[in-house]
């Protein structure tokens, strides 16, 4: 079974190989380097010519991806740390997101902008934040976030080859290394339900919504909602309610957060009645308080209580033991759910 | 065939088209804002007549007359500015967002430049001797995307053409306050060579863009064009802060249209005026008879 890391490295392959359009953009991503942390590798000497490493530039490479875009090109940025997408921000929000929109559906972006995100490796303040909730809900831009489960190479390269439209890609570097697993097989749990969000012009959505149950147990009161390496935490949480406190959860786990499609929340939450959300981003003003939101715009009072889990509204400290006391864990995940039912 | 008259006349289309957008603007029929390009004319005519179809521009906030001289329909940029469904991007641009053809505008100064150069390497890449073209004024040094770009621009040797059209003042802030050293050896230190011209003349900037232009093509290479130029229209609608006197005086010595209107004997320019009146305001008309859009359900 391979894991995150590699999945995506062959997504990668895969997508070279496919499409003589795809090129790759990024920092140190030459062999034998390939890439801080080895998404690249390989690639460099499979397909030379398109691996372009380039100078510290953050966005002056995301401004030229989107020029090559622009110019029918299928162009990935690869930005080392998630932390330095502030240094993209204007390409992304003024120019990216906006070029369909604004020149009047003359023009595609067909660009993918992958960068890990996620701290617990004792990085500190400006290599270990959760930043893609600065770009939920620009209008224009799609956020996918992988995680263990499922096909995260698939994903990405179907980001790649077939996705017309702007994608910001977040790893969560804690995923890399983690077996990926089959959502139909995953130990305790009932084979999984997915769902698709819309998309308009597609035949379908590919980012997958996996709504997972424990086999054999009761009805769940509560669901969980986490993405990413958090779906990981919510996953080993829910075992723990079940075994140690007799608390049965679902568990719905979205790969793309933007735009979202919260009907899979919806209706696991109005089974349950409680909703429990999940995110390694900081807690105010982020993504559970806007799902939290649109399901209790949609449930009311079928919604008996909604709480959320997320980072302390701090930097992230370097000392791990600091660290650990700012990130979300499984023990306040079970800690909260417990205060819910 | 680009005779004197020709190069007059599209110099004269941008100079009243804008003297229009200018004059209309206080009725309310225009949304938003603008930017006129009174004075530099001969910078959009004197580059772009030598594009070639396919070439591609990247235009900022300033865009008409680089839109004008690049073919771009009278008309469809009055409905534009109108908010029209029939303008260059059916009213969701605006003045500053304009898309036709191989024509690109932002408002937001400096992430063009990255844009452009990208555009000019998936050109190099396809290698369709494409030449790209990117406009930036004095203001737009200070961002400092525009060096990123002119670093990998000249590592990758990306065939584009920066055109900065130093007009000496950004909004309201003179040269003085905000560009510190030199312009030209902002390009020369990224081994992009540059020339500088410091005219309002058509008949000397057409030459000057046409041989860095075909070195830019035949050598696949960047180069840089820098044009010192006047403004003599506000930055964007009665907002300039500079004496009367001064503009006065900028209109007197560097007026482009002056300066190619004397080469034309008078019966031709007059005639010349008369008809290039005569289509912008039947664009101007037929637009605002044109049909407002409607807001289509956001695609998600």
């Amino acid at each position: 079974m391979p894991n995150v890391l590699e999945a995506l490295n062959a997504a990668l392959h895969r997508a070279f190989t496919a499409d003589e359009r795809v090129y790759l953009l990024g920092e140190d991503i030459l062999d034998p380097y390939g890439g801080a942390f080895k998404v690249t590798r390989g690639l460099a000497t499979a397909f030379p010519g398109r691996l372009l490493t380039t100078p510290i530039s953050e966005a002056g490479i995301t401004g030229i991806a989107a020029g090559m875009a622009l110019r029918g090109l299928r162009p990935v940025v690869e930005i080392m740390f998630g932390d330095f997408v502030t240094l993209v921000a204007d390409q992304l929000i003024n120019h990216i997101a906006k070029f369909r929109w604004m020149y009047n559906d003359q023009v595609q972006v067909p660009l993918v902008l992958r960068t890990p995100m996620g701290g617990r490796r004792g990085y500190g303040p400006t290599h270990s934040q959760t930043m893609e909730k600065m770009f939920l809900g620009v209008p224009g831009l799609r956020v996918l976030a992988p995680c263990w489960l499922g096909d995260p190479g698939g994903l990405l390269a179907q980001a790649i080859l077939e996705d017309d439209d702007p994608v910001v890609f977040v790893e969560n570097k804690l995923l890399y290394l983690m077996p990926v697993q089959n959502e139909n097989n995953l130990a305790e749990f009932a084979p999984a339900s997915v769902a698709y969000p819309r998309l308009p012009g597609h035949p379908s959505g590919y980012a997958p919504i996996f709504t997972l149950t424990l086999s054999q147990a009761p009805a769940p009161v509560l669901t969980l909602v986490a993405y990413g390496y958090m779906a990981e935490l919510a996953r080993q949480a829910a075992l723990r309610l079940a075994y140690e406190h007799e608390i049965f959860v679902e568990l719905v786990i979205p790969t793309q957060l933007a735009p979202f499609e919260i009907e899979p929340v919806i209706a696991s939450a109005h089974r349950t009645g409680r909703l429990l959300t999940i995110e390694e981003g900081t807690l105010s003003l982020g993504w559970g308080a806007e799902i939290q939101t649109r399901s209790t715009e949609a449930l009311g009072p079928g919604l008996r209580a909604s709480r959320r889990v997320a980072a302390d509204d701090l930097p992230i400290p370097a000392s791990g033991v600091l660290e650990a006391q700012v990130l979300p864990d499984v023990n306040r995940i079970v800690q909260t759910a417990q205060r819910m039912v | 065939m680009l005779d004197n008259l020709e190069l007059y006349r599209r110099l004269y289309r941008i100079r009243h088209f804008e003297e229009m957008v200018l004059d209309k603007f206080p009725s309310g029929v225009f949304y938003g804002t603008t930017h006129t390009y009174l004075g530099q004319e001969a910078n959009a005519v004197g580059v772009l007549s030598h594009l070639q179809p396919e070439d591609i521009v990247v235009s900022n906030h300033r865009c008409h007359g680089h839109y004008l001289a690049y073919g771009g329909d009278l008309h469809r940029l009055f409905a534009e500015l109108m908010g029209r469904s029939t303008g260059v991007c059916g009213g969701r641009g605006g003045s500053q967002h304009l898309h036709w053809r191989n024509f690109y505008s932002n408002g937001v100064l400096g992430g063009t430049v990255p844009l452009a150069t990208g555009m000019a390497l998936a050109e190099k890449i396809r290698s369709s001797r494409v030449v790209t073209v990117v406009f930036l004024g004095d203001g737009t040094l200070g961002e400092g995307v525009i060096y990123e770009a002119l670093n990998i621009a000249s590592l990758w040797q990306a065939p584009i053409l920066y055109v900065v059209e130093n007009n000496r003042i950004a909004q309201t802030t003179p040269i003085e306050l905000a560009v510190a050293g030199d312009i030209h050896a902002r390009f020369t230190a990224f081994g992009v060579p540059a020339l500088q011209l410091d005219s309002s003349d058509v008949l000397e900037i057409r030459p000057a863009a046409a041989r860095l232009l075909n070195e830019v093509r035949e050598q696949t290479s960047p180069r840089a064009l820098i044009l010192h130029t006047s403004r003599f229209g506000p930055h964007s609608k009665g907002d300039d802060t500079r004496s009367n006197e001064h503009i006065a005086a900028l209109r007197e010595g560097r007026d482009p249209i002056t300066i190619q209107g004397s080469r034309l004997e008078s019966t031709q320019r007059t005639m010349i005026e008369a008809e290039i009146q005569a289509e912008v305001s039947q664009a101007y008309e037929r637009a605002l008879a044109d049909p407002t859009p409607v807001l289509m359900t956001p695609s998600e």
